[in-house]
């Protein structure tokens, strides 16, 4: 007969047994230790640069993006958008970006409030993306892991292992994330991963005629990329929140949020 | 095509100034019920530790009954996680992928070995009396007690000893464990570093030292109504002695709380100026008014008020599970209100009826299901194992009302 202690024992040992090959498979893996401690990659890199000194605001990018990566087109979600800011000369700051500026700026009308061309002090626009952070805390909060990050840097998501907690989404600070209408799951940016890993370039650079996106290896002495992160200045967003995000701008300003 | 162009979260999120174009509340009324329910759980295990582990006596009569209550909340703590998910069927993807940077996934391993703990415990609570039905009753029951006897049948003076030793050891190691599953809880919004009104290392011990009272609230409010459903003799003993122990911890809870405030608004960070609008204007009264005042300064004067009564028991602990929502409530809606950008809102509305189930199931009515639900299990397990019964006579109260005087904590 099967005494309470044997009982007992069996139960304890077999949770235990259970548990230890679990943990096994995340704790002892180097990669994922090394992308939360290492930074700045030696490695072949990806990264953008964004030129804000040259945007006018058009919003191709938006709308060639949504279209090239298959994002409904009037979902509002956005893999890419633009923001504009106004600085008014009273000091004010207005700050917009209607349906992710995939239609574009036409006029000077924040929020329906037309601004005559005296008031504003300064006028620029900012395009964002995700900045496919060297420590994404996107990753790293993912319970599933569906959330990773490759070698070459950019961060990816697996919708068919997404379970759609959203914890990712409310962790980047960029909000560079959000639910995709159709596949149910998070979704953001990949620089257009398909494209560039055969050479090609992004939707949004496609679309751009002014020159604003450049995308290229980092490290590479070839790429436009890494000529201008070496040699001019460029800053990124949101640096105190450690996550040593990819995407350099040119023309950066204070007040930009 | 009305579902696919509707983004996640844009059918309750209205927006007002500048919000990044992917931000909405993406976090809604069940983020505010799972942290909700696991602090009942953490509440109602301690209460019933402090019987078993410090030797708190006059709380016999509810050690019992906290500990079931713990486990019904427990099971159905995650479940509002569930209805949350846009890929509920994929949850079991935590555990064969686990990735321990995650709190949610830590939370998953501290989750299942704390429920371990307590069913083990309630077995080993319960072993005389499961064994004593198997051997009296026939039929399915009868079958149903002798398989929950696990084999066992051993109730000799000796084993029974042994069994309370080890009742002991379970409860003792369940304090850590329902102090640790809540921090945990803390920590899934603690660590989510983009939004101020959560990224403070105080959050694990804010949610710990609210789980506790709205734990003991809600044992006192449930035994209370539950004995009188019963129509048992109440004994207010063990009701005086929680609601010692929530006045306590309400002190705790409210100086932890206001000292996080305290410290936002004196460093003034950049995100303070929203902050404080979202605190002083748009959550004035959920914060101020409910949260606080009513949820635990009256609750606390009437709690410390001398003659307590049982009526102002109860009324002070349903003030303090209602502070507690709130409290929730702020934490969660009111940190998403704040745009990460600083320089706008988002506003909450709870969907109520809807005929898209993705909208309709982050609403109200699911809401208030899993609300009751613990509640309802609550009600079938005392079915299985009476936790009603095994209470103070008028005699055995009134000694415990003696002892109990004599002490001074
Ligand atoms: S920008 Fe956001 S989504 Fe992109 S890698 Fe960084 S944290 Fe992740
Ligand atoms: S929403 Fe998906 S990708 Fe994001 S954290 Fe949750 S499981 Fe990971």
């Amino acid at each position: 007969m099967v005494t309470r202690r044997d009982f007992i024992k069996a139960g304890l040992l077999t949770v235990a047994g259970m548990t230890i090959p679990i943990s096994a498979l995340e704790i002892f893996k180097p990669e994922a230790l090394a992308s939360l401690v290492e930074s700045f990659s030696k490695k072949k890199r990806w990264a953008f640069v964004v030129d804000t000194t040259k945007c006018v605001g058009c919003g191709m990018c938006a709308k060639a993006c949504k279209l090239e990566n298959e994002i409904p087109f009037e979902a509002e979600v956005q893999r890419t958008w633009v923001e504009r800011y106004i600085q008014t000369k009273d000091g004010e700051v207005i700050i917009d970006s209607p349906r992710g500026a995939r239609y574009g700026f036409t006029s000077n009308d924040p929020y329906g409030k037309e601004l005559k061309d005296e008031e504003v002090a300064k006028e620029f626009f900012v395009p964002k993306l995700c900045n496919q952070c060297e420590k994404p805390s996107c990753v790293q909060v993912c319970p599933a892991g569906a959330t990773y990050k490759m070698e070459d840097g950019v961060v990816l998501v697996d919708r068919s292992w997404c379970i759609g907690c959203g914890y990712c989404v409310t962790n980047c600070p960029y909000f560079a994330r959000f639910f995709n209408p159709v596949t149910n799951t998070a979704d953001k940016c990949t620089f257009c991963y398909h494209r560039i890993t055969k050479g090609k370039q992004t939707a949004c650079i496609d679309a751009c005629a002014f020159g604003v996106r450049k995308i290229g290896y980092l490290h590479d002495p070839n790429s436009e990329v890494f000529k201008i992160v070496s040699t001019q200045r460029v800053a990124v967003l949101k640096p105190e929140y450690g996550n040593e995000p990819h995407v350099f701008y040119i023309g950066l300003d204070h007040i930009v949020k | 095509m009305e579902e696919h162009t509707l983004a996640h979260g844009a059918y309750w999120t209205v927006k007002e100034f500048f919000t990044y174009p992917n931000e909405y509340i993406y976090w809604t009324i069940h983020i505010v019920i799972y942290p909700y329910l696991t602090g009942l759980v953490a509440g109602a295990f301690v209460l019933s530790s402090m019987y078993h582990v410090f030797g708190k006596d006059e709380l016999r009569p509810v050690a019992k009954f906290s500990l079931v209550f713990s486990l019904a909340l427990l099971i159905m703590a995650p479940s509002p996680l569930l209805f949350h998910l846009t890929q509920p069927q994929r949850s079991i993807n935590i555990m064969m992928t686990p990735h321990f940077y995650s709190a949610i996934s830590a939370f998953t391993f501290v989750y299942l070995s704390y429920m371990a703990i307590v069913v083990f415990e309630i077995w080993f609570v319960f072993r005389p009396y499961i064994v004593k039905q198997a051997q009296e009753r026939d039929g399915i029951v009868g079958l149903m007690y002798k398989v929950m006897t696990l084999g066992s049948y051993d109730v000799s003076e000796a084993a029974l000893h042994l069994d309370h030793k080890i009742i002991k050891i379970l409860a003792t190691a369940g304090i850590p464990a329902a102090g640790l599953l809540h921090g945990y809880v803390g920590f899934i919004f603690g660590s989510v570093k983009t939004v101020p009104l959560w990224k403070t290392p105080l959050m694990p011990f804010i949610f710990l030292m609210s789980a506790v009272i709205s734990g003991v609230a809600v044992c006192i409010v449930t035994y209370i109504a539950g004995m009188a459903f019963k129509k048992h003799f109440i004994c207010f003993v063990p009701i005086k002695s929680m609601s010692k122990v929530l006045a306590y911890f309400l002190v705790i809870a409210f100086l932890l709380e206001g000292i996080d405030i305290v410290f936002h608004a004196y460093t003034a960070e950049e995100f303070w100026h929203i902050m404080s609008e979202l605190l002083f204007k748009r959550f004035a009264f959920k914060m101020i008014v409910v949260q606080w005042i009513l949820g635990m300064i009256l609750p606390f004067i009437l709690l410390v008020l001398p003659n307590l009564t049982m009526l102002r028991s109860f009324i002070a602990a349903s003030l303090v599970l209602m502070g507690v929502f709130t409290m929730r409530w702020d934490v969660v809606i009111g940190g998403q209100s704040m745009s990460r950008s600083f320089a706008g809102f988002l506003e909450f509305n709870l969907p109520v009826f809807s005929k898209n189930i993705e909208i309709f199931k982050e609403g109200l009515i699911p809401a208030l299901f899993l609300l009751a639900a613990p509640f309802f299990l609550l009600y079938i397990f005392n079915k299985v194992l009476p936790v009603f019964k095994d209470i103070f006579t008028e005699q055995e109260c009134a000694e415990a009302e003696d002892k109990m005087s004599k002490r001074l904590f």
